[in-house]
């Protein structure tokens, strides 16, 4: 994971050669038993090569989620794929398809990702701790095998020379060490230091969605204009809490929605699309639920009480219905929440009377399967029964009945928002499947005398997320901290720079500069350009016969096969 | 909030902005065509020719001046051989002047697209007049796009489209204004922008419109314009990647002694091209450069996911492709730094981080549906 595989304790001198960063080719062991091996596995573990196979394996293994359905964000939809491949569903819950990221494999790749991040990152800290401690490394002796490399001859006082590059040096915020008659010099540690804490990010990352899985907790609600919520299991439609957050743990709050404001786009191209969910509410904290505090929720604008934030997830209409027995007694009266099944709110439900009594001297259930249009077409010929707008403009309930039992005496628990017919008929007149269109204040007279059935108008409700999630701020940090480290890992470039001045027989003296990048795209060069001229100024160059004949050092000819001049991973 | 406000006559100005600019690029695209068909002839004498004319102009000009001071630094050459390059410093009042023969790498750059020919220089001349003026209407139409809705005009695929094909144009011309020679960028750099404009207008086009409640957030600027900058950019290192590929095979067949250029591309075409070496550093700095960004935008865009919905990170399928992406440019990055991985393998593992990038664009954006359902198409 480190983008500088270290092959050597550190660069002294002598191992120019060893520019390779490529994990040595580490044979098998032969018998040299347990310990062996696994000394053997760990260092694969931790080599650059694998830890490039884990980080492919990685994306590779996160397409599967991006285009199969997952459980973690829509069961529904997982139902529905389920249904639509039934051949293939046990293979893929087998393989855990519908989990990818919980599942066995996934975690497997990045658990291994995680150690082999930290078998590199954790000795590269020691490492790096002893490289700051040292100086840095001694001037080679050969110079001239450098990558980059200056020599001219002087009158100054060789260490005369050698003190004015060490002064220069440190002016230019190199680290500079003056000993054995040279100046070694080094600059841009930020680079590992960067490059390190990018990798610590990364732990600290993970330590925040451990975290955030392990003590979260959240719960949704439906809830209807005028309704009420306190933030009690009891109250939630679904809860999920985790190994450390319970039901115990939840915020002491509550909230009344008074109403619900949507606006859509009238006209254009993107006829009917949402312009403006706003959720007016009122909520109370702590014990005094009487102590309210006007509030809107938002899709952007979740609220936020305590450790706990609500969240506007969705929106539809909930049509309110009355339905009376023969006798012309109120056996139902409410709102209903239909859910809605298009971008324009064609909403399906279904309203359970289960109160209805007696009728001829049985008990009976009532039960209606509907549909509401917040704008109906004139009819439904063509389209069937599909609204035309998600504004109530047009409103209308399309209603049919069944009657018999509804199943809900049995106390097993039932879908509010499915009809379970198994022991109920549909209701038929003439003939035909009994079927109304209700406008508001319309009334329906069921066949059969099972009294009748009236439209009083609509509502609209809002689902909310109710979430405590923590180790937010563990993960922010995380963050940050990964892009300060980037850009330090990035940016800054690592690279020596050697001054040796030395006495020649002939009375002058020959001062050498050598420079070696240690990171890609470092423009040694230049700057030892610039350094070397900066230096003339203390050791002004004696005049030459021919400039080029000095260029290439004292022997032109000995310049051996040079090393790579941006080497990102020169011996560390 | 500002609803239901829509300028038409701005928003009809923009598109006939986006379409002006589109002529004017392809204008651009035939006077680099001409550039490069002009410059067919007299390649290689230029090289040497200006190379050691530019050294020595600047040695002269040294001559005159008592107080230069000259150092020439001795470069090596990665491929062990017998090219070591000379860089020459000279100060004068303080200023240090570095004439720098390639020392960085085997390969010589090539002279640019017009070669020796004066035509073909003219033309590229034209070429990048019509592309300034080609950026002027394409940042016109985006900005009176935005002003005909008040807001960041990067809505839906259609204005996020405008907006990161005009920051690879900006990217562009930006280095052209650095001083950098990179003028032999242009021809593909404009066809990269038509191809993206002309995607934009035919497919992707959707009237000027206020936003779904989902994207009414400050993070609008913040998280897609960094996704838009680097978009422009990561194209513009993938032409890079690309191009270095084909010099570094002509190279290749150059030292093993083989005629022709490699894909049936005339020889004169891969040696007006900079080096192998130039071409791969230029794309590994724009990706470099580029990567944090990108972190950035994924951060901001999982704050924002926080504040939306109520989780930071759901595995959405553009945050799962984002990270895809993610991890596909980190491979990359590390693989530079793992001997054995550096030049082609590297170059081949930037180009399939790109195309990670355009399927999490244009793939994710129409064939998958998830939370950012905010096409328009």
């Amino acid at each position: 994971m480190s983008d500088t595989k270290t092959v050597t304790a550190d660069g002294g001198e002598g191992d120019v050669e060893r520019l390779s960063t490529a994990p040595e080719e580490v044979e098998a062991p032969v018998g040299i038993g347990v310990f062996g091996w696994a000394r053997w596995t760990w260092r694969q573990l931790t080599s650059m090569r694998v830890a490039l196979i884990l980080l492919f394996l990685l994306s590779l293994a996160a397409i599967p989620g991006s285009l199969i359905p997952q459980n973690s964000q829509n069961a529904f939809k997982v139902q529905t794929w389920k249904a639509a491949h039934q051949g293939i569903t046990p293979l893929y819950e087998k393989l855990q398809l519908f989990d990818v990221y919980s599942s066995v494999w996934f975690s497997a790749i990045y658990i291994l990702l995680f150690v082999s991040l930290a078998g590199c990152i954790v000795p590269r800290t020691w490492q790096f701790v002893g490289v700051l401690r040292a100086q840095p490394p001694a001037a080679p002796r050969v110079l001239t095998r450098m990558p980059v490399y200056a020599a001219w001859r002087t009158d100054a006082d060789p260490e005369a020379v050698n003190a004015a590059a060490h002064r220069l040096l440190r002016g230019r915020r190199f680290r500079a060490n003056l000993a054995g008659g040279a100046v070694a010099a080094e600059k841009g540690y930020l680079r590992e230091v960067g490059n390190l804490l990018f990798h610590f990010s990364l732990f600290a990352l993970l330590a925040g969605f451990a975290w955030a899985s392990l003590w979260s907790g959240q719960g949704g609600k439906l809830m209807i204009e005028g309704q009420g919520f306190a933030n009690t299991t009891t109250q939630y439609d679904d809860f999920t809490g985790s190994a450390f957050y319970s039901v115990d743990d939840l915020d002491a709050f509550g909230f009344k929605l008074d109403g619900f404001t949507a606006r859509y786009q009238t006209s254009g191209e993107q006829i009917g699309s949402a312009r403006q969910f706003t959720a007016h509410i009122r909520y109370w904290t702590g014990t005094d639920a009487e102590k309210l505090t006007k509030g809107d929720i938002e899709v952007n604008h979740p609220l936020e009480i305590g450790s706990s934030k609500v969240f506007l997830i969705g929106h539809g209409y909930a049509p309110v219905v009355t339905v009376r027995n023969a006798k012309g007694e109120v056996v139902y009266k409410g709102p209903t929440p239909f859910l809605p099944q298009d971008s324009n709110l064609t909403s399906t439900g279904v309203i359970k009377v289960s109160d209805y009594g007696k009728k001829d001297g049985k008990d009976v259930d009532l039960g209606f399967n509907g549909y509401f249009l917040p704008t109906a077409p004139v009819n439904f010929e063509k389209t069937g029964p599909i609204s035309l707008f998600p504004d109530a403009a047009e409103p209308m309930l399309v209603l049919t009945a069944f009657a018999g039992d509804l199943g809900t005496d049995s106390g097993l628990p039932q879908n509010v928002y499915q009809l379970d017919t198994s022991h109920m008929t549909q209701l038929k007149q003439d003939g035909d499947i009994a079927r109304v269109r209700l406008k508001p204040g319309q009334g329906w007279e069921l066949p059969d005398g099972y009294g009748t059935v009236t439209f009083d108008g609509y509502k609209q409700w809002a689902s909310f997320n109710v979430s405590h999630r923590p180790g937010n701020a563990v993960a922010l940090t995380g963050a940050v901290c990964a892009i300060l480290g980037l850009i330090g890992s990035l940016f800054v470039q690592r690279r020596r720079i050697w001054v040796r001045a030395t006495a020649s027989p002939d009375g002058t003296t020959l001062v050498e500069l050598a420079g070696l990048a240690r990171s890609e795209s470092a423009r040694t060069a230049e700057e030892l350009a610039e350094f070397a001229v900066d230096l003339q100024g203390d050791a002004p160059a004696l005049d030459e016969p021919d400039p080029d004949t000095s260029t290439d050092g004292p022997e032109p000819a000995a310049v051996p096969a040079p090393a790579t001049p941006a080497d990102p991973d020169s011996k560390e | 909030m500002n609803l239901a406000s829509v300028d038409p006559h701005l928003a009809d100005l923009s598109n006939k902005l986006i379409y002006s600019a589109m002529a004017v690029y392809t204008l651009a695209m035939f006077a680099h065509l001409f550039e490069w068909t002009f410059g067919s002839k007299g390649a290689i004498a230029v090289r040497s020719a200006e190379q050691s004319g530019g050294l020595a102009a600047t040695l002269a000009a040294a001559g005159e001046s008592k107080a230069a001071r000259k150092v020439t630094v001795t470069v090596a050459a990665a491929d062990g051989g017998t090219t070591t390059l000379t860089r020459t410093a000279l100060a004068d009042a303080g200023a240090t002047v570095v004439t720098s023969g390639r020392g960085d790498g085997s390969g010589v750059d090539g002279p640019g697209a017009a070669g020796t020919s004066e035509r073909g220089d003219l033309a590229g001349r034209i070429a990048v007049s019509l592309t300034v003026l080609g950026v002027l209407l394409h940042a016109g139409g985006v900005l009176t796009r935005g002003l005909s809705v008040m807001r960041w005009p990067w809505g839906n695929m259609y204005e996020f489209s405008c907006a990161f094909g005009l920051t690879m144009m900006l990217a562009y011309l930006g280095l052209l204004v650095a001083g950098k020679k990179v003028r032999w960028l242009g021809l593909p750099v404009v066809l990269a922008v038509l191809l993206t404009l002309g995607v934009a207008v035919s497919v992707l086009y959707t009237d000027s419109e206020q936003l779904v409640p989902a994207l009414h957030s400050y993070w609008l600027g913040i998280h897609v314009s960094t996704a838009i900058i680097c978009g422009g950019a990561l194209y513009a290192a993938f032409v890079a990647t690309v191009l270095y590929l084909g010099k570094d095979s002509y190279e290749r067949r150059v030292e093993a002694g083989l005629p022709g250029g490699p894909l049936r591309i005339p020889v004169s075409v891969w040696e007006r091209l900079p080096a192998a070496s130039t071409l791969d550093k230029l794309s590994y700095r724009i990706n470099a450069l580029v990567f944090p960004l990108w972190t950035f935008t994924i951060i901001a865009g999982a704050i924002w996911a926080e504040a939306a919905w109520g989780k930071y990170w759901e595995w959405d399928p553009k945050e799962t492709w984002s990270f895809i992406t993610w991890v596909a440019y980190a491979a990359y990055l590390h693989a530079r730094a793992t001997a054995g991985w550096r030049g082609r393998k590297a170059a081949y593992l930037a180009l399939l981080a790109f195309a990670c990038w355009l399927f999490n664009y244009y793939g994710v954006n129409i064939f998958v549906t998830g939370k950012h359902s905010y096409a328009g198409v």
